[in-house]
């Protein structure tokens, strides 16, 4: 995997800082997951045990490292988060120290789980997101990329989460030609209303060329790179590095896009992964082009002029 | 013998909601403060934007830029909310467009030299007024999305013990360690998705050990506005929002707790 990902050693990489750290994510189910998507850029399966799962006690531990540095906000990934035994638990406790957003294929939620979520939601002044991620409207579109059946899945999952209000953002990466947005949207909120989920809620990311995408469809071409040319008046806090850092069992890392990088990981502390970081990836290229993919929408703001520091 | 304390009474987002802004400036008067507050966004989303520019002059009321302030003062394509959504975004863009369209030059030239922001030393507390945040304009800080460790980190990068900001559109406080203090003032231009016509502004009050907040909800003649917005053909969707006090639009921006407790 580490191959599919050069580092660069170039002194014109541009460096980012971590100019401000508002989040704190946490890789808390490592790259295991129940599916195998083939544009998963972690290349996560049930086997994939390259990272592994987080503890409570670990997670317990850097949220409370987090405090004095001024974290905003928590957001949870994997692989498949809710695969990790003490999910529910780790969410509990983040709810004492701030918004929490957990990324979610949704095909394995309980009841239980959510019974229990939506109670400590219910006595938190923050907070709890639930992002689900599936590839399009339909399960033709969804299901030749996330395996068969997977989308009728993610939908009992989608509408679980809608009984128990959590009003569940919906996740889906780009693939469609871009010109069939509006009607590719259109369809997909349709669907989602039809299903009863009233006012949904929708994200649409860029398609990353990395880990089991290459094989899909291409990796990064070499031209594809962040030179310090482009970096001239571009907003940086477009890019997660700018303001995250990401908690995985082998250390802290610069993003949660290339953990699997050679040179991501930064340090064992939260302190210490404060340190600049070289764009040489492909895609660092995508951030570049795309911005802030990965944060949700209440924590954007635009660029253009009102967007510099005052 | 103690000094009287000082009063401030302070709003955001007037959205060219002239009705509410004059009957929020009545409130004001009745009550006496030491100083009116603006902290940003004089127009959009409501009709004639001119008309709010003589209520602030005639009160003495002192404006923070807003990120709408910055757009239309120098004419930039967009008012720079920095919504997500391509349907907020579209309608963002009718407002924005009617907006600067019917703003004069002379009000744009007032909007383009209004600062980033006001900071005051009120009984040895240091106070700070700004749109969004201390450190971004457009910068949506919401209740349920910051924790209060993070707050008073911008509490501290700002030297400030208050920060006043505005921006999201509904009003909150946060008490904070080392007697520190974030207040969102709420706005004065549109309700706050909560099904009551009202809009809401602040009043700050420093002297004793606190600093006090209150809230104040302002009544005004939304009908008469929603009326004046669709004489001047602006989407029926921002009509209901006055007439109905649910927000229709923009509402991608809002995280989930907010969310939730609107109607769409
Ligand atoms: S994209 Fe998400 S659901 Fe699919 S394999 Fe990767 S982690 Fe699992
Ligand atoms: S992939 Fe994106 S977030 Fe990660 S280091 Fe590169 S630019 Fe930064």
């Amino acid at each position: 995997m580490a191959a599919t990902l050069p580092v660069i050693d170039d002194p014109r990489v541009p460096q980012v800082e971590l100019a401000s750290f508002d989040q704190l994510w946490f890789q808390v189910a490592g790259t295991l997951c129940n599916l195998t998507c083939h544009h998963c850029f972690i290349s996560c399966s049930p086997k994939n045990d390259s990272f592994g799962f987080l503890s409570l006690d670990e997670v317990q531990q850097r949220l409370a490292e987090s405090v004095p540095l001024g974290v905003n906000e928590y957001y949870f990934t994997g692989g498949e988060p809710f695969l990790n035994p003490q999910m529910v638990e780790i969410l509990i406790a983040t709810l004492e120290y701030g918004p929490a957003t957990v990324l979610t294929n949704a095909t394995v939620l309980k009841d239980e789980w959510l019974q229990r979520l939506a109670d400590a939601d219910a006595a938190s002044r923050f907070s709890l997101e639930f992002r689900v991620s599936i590839d399009g409207f339909s399960p033709e579109t969804n299901d030749p990329i996330r395996g068969e059946g997977t989308f009728a899945r993610a939908l009992r999952g989608i509408v679980k989460l809608v009984e128990y209000d959590f009003l569940p953002i919906i996740t889906a990466a780009r693939s469609w030609p871009e010109a069939d947005e509006a009607r590719v949207v259109g369809e997909f909120t349709e669907m989602l209303r039809r299903e009863g989920y009233r006012r949904p809620r929708l994200k649409i990311l860029p398609m990353l060329h990395l880990g089991a995408e290459v094989e899909r469809t291409h990796g990064y071409r070499p031209s594809e790179r962040i030179t310090a040319e482009m970096m001239k008046g571009f907003d940086r806090s477009q890019l997660i590095c700018d303001h995250a850092r990401i908690v995985t069992d082998r250390g802290v890392c610069v993003c949660p896009i290339l953990i699997e990088a050679p040179d991501a990981v930064l340090g064992q502390s939260l302190a210490e992964a404060d340190r600049p970081f070289g764009l040489s990836h492909g895609a660092c290229y995508t951030c570049y082009q795309y911005g802030a993919i990965c944060s949700n929408p209440s924590a954007a703001s635009g660029g253009g002029h009102a967007a510099r520091p005052t | 013998m103690t000094a009287a304390p000082t009063r401030l009474a302070c709003f955001g987002g007037i959205y060219s909601n002239y009705l509410a802004l004059e009957a929020a400036l009545a409130d004001v008067r009745r009550r006496g403060v030491d100083a009116v507050y603006c902290l940003g966004d004089l127009g959009a989303f409501g009709p004639h934007p001119d008309r709010v520019f003589p209520l602030l002059a005639d009160h003495d009321v002192v404006c923070v830029q807003g990120n709408y302030d910055d757009s239309v003062g120098n004419e930039l394509d967009d008012c720079q909310c920095g919504y997500v959504d391509p349907q907020d975004n579209h309608f963002a863009q009718i407002s924005y467009d009617y907006t600067l369209a019917h703003t004069s030059a002379e009000h744009r030239a007032y909007l383009r030299q209004l600062p980033a922001e006001i900071r005051l030393e009120i009984d040895s507390r240091r106070v700070l007024l700004c749109h969004g945040s201390p450190r971004r304009t457009n910068e949506f800080v919401w209740e349920s999305t910051a924790s209060d460790h993070f707050l008073e980190r911008l509490c501290r990068e700002a030297d400030a013990d208050v920060v006043l900001a505005t921006h999201t559109g509904i009003k909150w406080q946060r008490q904070l360690a080392e007697g520190r203090q974030f207040v969102n003032v709420g706005v004065l231009g549109r309700p706050e998705n909560d099904g009551r016509r009202n809009v809401w502004y602040t009043l700050v009050e420093f002297g004793g050990d606190q600093v006090q907040v209150e809230f104040v909800p302002v009544e005004y003649d939304f009908a008469r506005l929603a009326r004046e917005m669709a004489d001047e053909g602006l989407p029926a969707e921002f009509q209901e929002t006055i007439r109905t006090g649910w927000w229709t639009t923009c509402l991608e921006i809002l995280p989930v707790k907010e969310r939730r407790r609107g109607a769409f």
